[in-house]
């Protein structure tokens, strides 16, 4: 009785955060419902059990895309370019949004018993896999081509961003120049934070193979701390094209690809993982992910170059 | 190693290498890329003709757990025609999009995002997973959208926001119809899905993934994006842009409906796929025909040309009798969609050889070109007879079979609208023949080189010639048909 | 009505939701927000879908959402930044869904 109370509390306020976020008035508004909408959708997962799950929503979802549609709001702001226009062609959208809601819950109670044969082929399999946790061993050794590609995607969208940038700015640093106030919290935060964040960063990836974490959310807490230090003003956000950071971002699908073609020459396929191994090799992948997902996410946030700073500072 | 992994992760190694070397030696990294990935296509086409459709268990797992990858006649055919196209693209770009013409900007993210495409492309052409499909089709449409925002311009960006809001419908769509089929069935993998119980909400998770992949190929009424979106980019992205991203949803279309769930295919919906089909390319064809830029024209016509390919599934369908025509209309299909893609890419090739040597944007600037640019005009006028599907070109091939398709299953308008189209394509490329051919004096050109023409030149010949020798590729396509190809859905 | 019920209906409304929002809204800003509800919806839904087998949610649908997830941040800062290039040249909407300004009177 208690716990449905709670799943019905839960999903009256995802309905009405959501409701708000698309329908408020306001953009900044909208975007302040949606980030409250993620964090809430992330208490979902954790109801479900799905923690892994609930980390990268919290993170990746709730707190990196928030991060995103804010920053965004502000530049926009900026140039005045933040007023609603409010909604139009509203009777379509109604039904073709009523029309795609009702077919999922259709669908729901139309879903069959689930078949058991799938688990059963899991969990015959997960002895084999090298790690402990279920999740990890599918994303990065059962279907670990998705989880390549994946992180392809990432570098992609930002090649994709960086192809935003004016002509003029192209040979700039990425992003907006920050003013943080020496000394003031910002630029403490700055200071004091990162270096916790790259422990518990660390940890979650470590803890990931048998417990709960992963890559991608031990390298959204990376990127995250790498973000605080550059917002605090403390690291200058590099121009594209800098070795280091080139090396950073397609280290992760290098070590990956490579890993997969020792695979294909040694042990019998491409991307296959021999139980002896398994486990070294994963953490050999994850760690080189870790790295290009914190490069990638962190520059991802910073956005395209934007404007001629001032020179402060050697290249 | 296989040529199958081969082919999908030497694009994918080109983009990784060609983000870390100096600017100025990334095309150089980008072409050494993209003479191995033809080099693995043409192997893995030796390689099925001889042996027959080769498969790959990624990480040695088994479905429903691992991905499987399997390449048949159709993805194999693809994969040949995405390598030349993009090796012709490629080539054109070394000039197009060197530094001093197009800008630092450009040339620098066109490299990383071409070789994305193609890793993106020869991916979906091979894969048999629902979901890997899906992250496929992500990675295709973020490069895409970045090469039409690659000029920078008002319009630009305005094409690649609608192009995204597109995609990305689309793609939520398409992913709602996978997880509907996950959650009935326990697997992602098309073969075992085959042989699957039917579960009610099929034909609800079929529905949505037809109109996310619809959305994508551009499919009436889903085109709005297309035409200012291959306008607007670069010419040598234009020619990937149309001849193979449609591609790819298509290919994904045509094996969630004839190697996944064939029996979910309903008579109506069919009939009514068709008939947006039908409009298109009537739509397409009378748009272009009052287009003033060239580049428009040509971008109508894809969304003409796109429309055939719909119109052949009810040729494969109908009631559940076993249709002895619909190889017929499937191989069309195939082979209309091969020779659009050769034909369609050396037509934005010569169109961007006639923008960058000779300014020309509007059909009115093409007049007395031929004698300029002869073997750029004669790649086009090549390139044309393969889209108005005269013989002998693989145009008319295809279209032939799709006609005798539609005249024995009794579905004749279907036969009168592609004939209409065929009309409509001759008359809207006429009006660019016409301009080249006119005996005015034509704009001055700078000069051109016969081996930059030689490039859209040898795409068209080889839609011309996919049609002249067309016996081989009939048989190499049959490889690993599905038997709903040969029976019908 | 069991709590798995409650989560795959309220993840079809918040489906229903983001697709008006994506369709309706004409900020540019807030179709890719909208375009984020749909996404988590559809990732809820399948969460609970794979929750049925009583032991636990399927690791295979928890994999393949983190996935989802990862891309669609992709596509949010992609889509994102496209909003202001785009805005700064014209305007925060797509220019066929501009609102119509009223003509100044400056007699043209």
């Amino acid at each position: 009785m208690m716990a449905l109370s709670f799943d019905l509390a839960l999903a009256a306020l995802l309905i009405v955060s959501a409701l708000a976020a698309v329908a408020g008035r306001g953009l900044f508004r909208a975007v302040i419902f949606f980030i409250v909408y993620g964090v809430l959708v992330a208490l979902a997962w954790a109801r479900l059990g799905a923690v892994d799950v609930a980390l990268a929503e919290a993170a990746i979802g709730a707190g990196l895309t928030g991060v995103l549609l804010l920053a965004a709001h502000g530049r926009l702001r900026r140039e005045g370019l933040e007023a609603d226009p409010g909604a139009g062609g509203q009777g379509f959208a109604a039904i073709g949004g009523a029309g795609v809601a009702l077919a999922l819950g259709w669908a729901w109670f139309a879903l069959p018993e689930p078949a058991t044969a799938t688990r059963a082929a899991l969990d015959s399999a997960l002895p084999d896999a090298g790690v402990g946790n279920p999740v990890t061993a599918v994303l990065l050794n059962f279907r670990s081509f998705d989880t390549l590609l994946e992180s392809i995607v990432l570098l992609a969208a930002l090649v994709a961003l960086w192809m935003l940038a004016r002509d003029g700015a192209w040979r700039q640093r990425l992003g907006l120049p920050q003013h943080a106030r020496p000394g003031g919290v910002l630029a403490s935060f700055g200071r004091v934070l990162p270096p916790l964040g790259l422990l518990f960063g660390a940890f979650l990836v470590w803890s990931g193979a048998d417990d709960n974490g992963g890559a991608f959310q031990g390298g959204t807490v990376l990127a995250a701390s790498l973000l605080l230090a550059m917002m605090a003003g403390l690291y200058l956000p590099p121009r594209i094209g800098e070795r280091l950071w080139q090396s950073a971002l397609v280290l992760g699908p290098v070590v990956f690809i490579a890993c997969g073609l020792v695979g294909a020459l040694v042990w019998g396929g491409f991307l296959v993982l021999p139980p002896a191994y398994a486990k070294g090799v994963i953490l050999a992948i994850e760690t080189g992910l870790t790295i290009s997902i914190a490069a990638t996410l962190a520059l991802l946030v910073i956005g395209p170059p934007e404007q001629a700073h001032n020179s402060g500072g050697a290249a | 190693m296989t040529p199958l992994i081969w082919l999908v992760i030497a694009p994918l190694l080109g983009a990784l290498a060609v983000l870390v070397v100096p600017a100025r030696r990334m095309p150089a990294v980008a072409l050494g890329a993209a003479v191995a990935t033809l080099a693995a296509a043409l192997a893995l086409a030796a390689q099925v003709s001889g042996l027959g459709p080769q498969i790959v268990l990624l990480g040695g797992w088994t479905p429903p757990i691992g991905i499987v990858l399997k390449a048949d006649g159709l993805g194999t055919a693809f994969a040949v025609m995405a390598a030349l196209v993009m090796s012709g693209v490629a080539l054109a770009a070394r000039h197009e999009l060197a530094p001093d013409k197009a800008g630092a900007r450009a040339a620098y993210g066109f490299w990383p995002l071409m070789l994305l495409v193609w890793a993106a492309l020869n991916t979906v052409f091979v894969s048999r997973d629902l979901f890997n499909l899906y992250v496929g089709l992500e990675l295709l449409s973020l490069a895409a959208v970045a090469l039409v925002a690659l000029a920078g311009s008002r319009e630009a960006l305005a094409a690649a926001m609608r192009y995204l809001l597109f995609a990305l419908t689309g793609s939520l769509l398409y992913l709602a119809g996978v997880v509907l089929t996950y959650s009935a069935h326990g697997t992602l993998d098309m073969a075992m899905l085959l042989a699957r119980m039917p579960a009610t909400g099929d034909g609800v998770a079929l529905g949505l993934m037809t109109a996310g992949l619809m959305a994508k190929t551009a499919l009436f009424p889903f085109h709005v994006w297309l035409p200012p979106a291959h306008a607007a980019a670069p010419a040598p992205a234009s020619a990937m842009l149309s001849a193979l991203v449609p591609k790819a949803s298509l290919v994904i279309l045509l094996r969630v409906w004839f190697e996944a769930m064939p029996d979910a295919a309903g008579d109506a919906a069919l009939l009514v796929m068709a008939g947006l089909g039908a409009v298109a390319v009537i739509w397409g064809g009378l748009q272009a025909l009052v287009q003033r830029k060239i580049k428009l024209v040509i971008a109508y016509s894809t969304v003409a040309q796109l429309g055939y390919f719909i119109i052949a599934f009810p040729l494969t369908g109908g009631d559940s009798a076993v249709k002895p025509w619909s190889a017929g209309a499937w191989t069309g299909m195939v082979f209309l969609a091969l020779s659009h893609g050769l034909a369609k890419s050396a037509m934005f090739l010569v169109a961007g050889i006639w923008y960058s040597a000779c300014g020309a944007q509007e059909l009115r600037d093409l007049k007395g070109l031929a004698r300029a640019l002869p073997m750029s005009a004669f790649a086009f006028a090549l390139a044309a007879v393969t889209l108005a599907g005269l013989p002998p070109s693989g145009g008319f091939t295809g279209k032939y079979l799709m006609m005798q398709a539609a005249f024995v299953a009794g579905l004749w308008p279907f036969a009168l609208v592609m004939v209409a189209g065929g009309l409509l394509a001759a008359a809207y490329l006429y009006r660019p023949l016409a301009a080249l051919l006119a005996k005015d004096e034509s704009r001055a050109c700078a000069p051109v080189s016969r081996a930059r023409q030689a490039v859209p030149l040898a795409l068209a010949a080889a839609a011309i010639i996919l049609g002249v020798l067309s016996a081989a590729p009939f048989d190499f396509i049959q490889i690993g048909k599905p038997d709903a190809a040969v029976e019908g859905l | 009505m069991n709590g798995l019920d409650i989560l795959a209906l309220s993840a079809s409304a918040l489906v229903g939701l983001g697709i008006y929002g994506l369709l309706a809204a004409r900020h540019l800003l807030r179709r890719v927000l909208a375009f984020n509800l749909v996404g988590s919806g559809l990732f809820l839904w399948f969460g609970a879908a794979g929750a049925c087998g009583g032991v636990g949610v399927d690791p295979i649908p928890q994999a393949l959402i983190i996935t989802g997830i990862v891309v669609a941040l992709a596509a949010s800062a992609l889509g994102v930044a496209l909003v202001v290039a785009h805005a700064r040249l014209s305007g925060p909407t797509l220019p066929e869904e501009a609102p119509c300004d009223p003509e100044p009177d400056s007699g043209s």
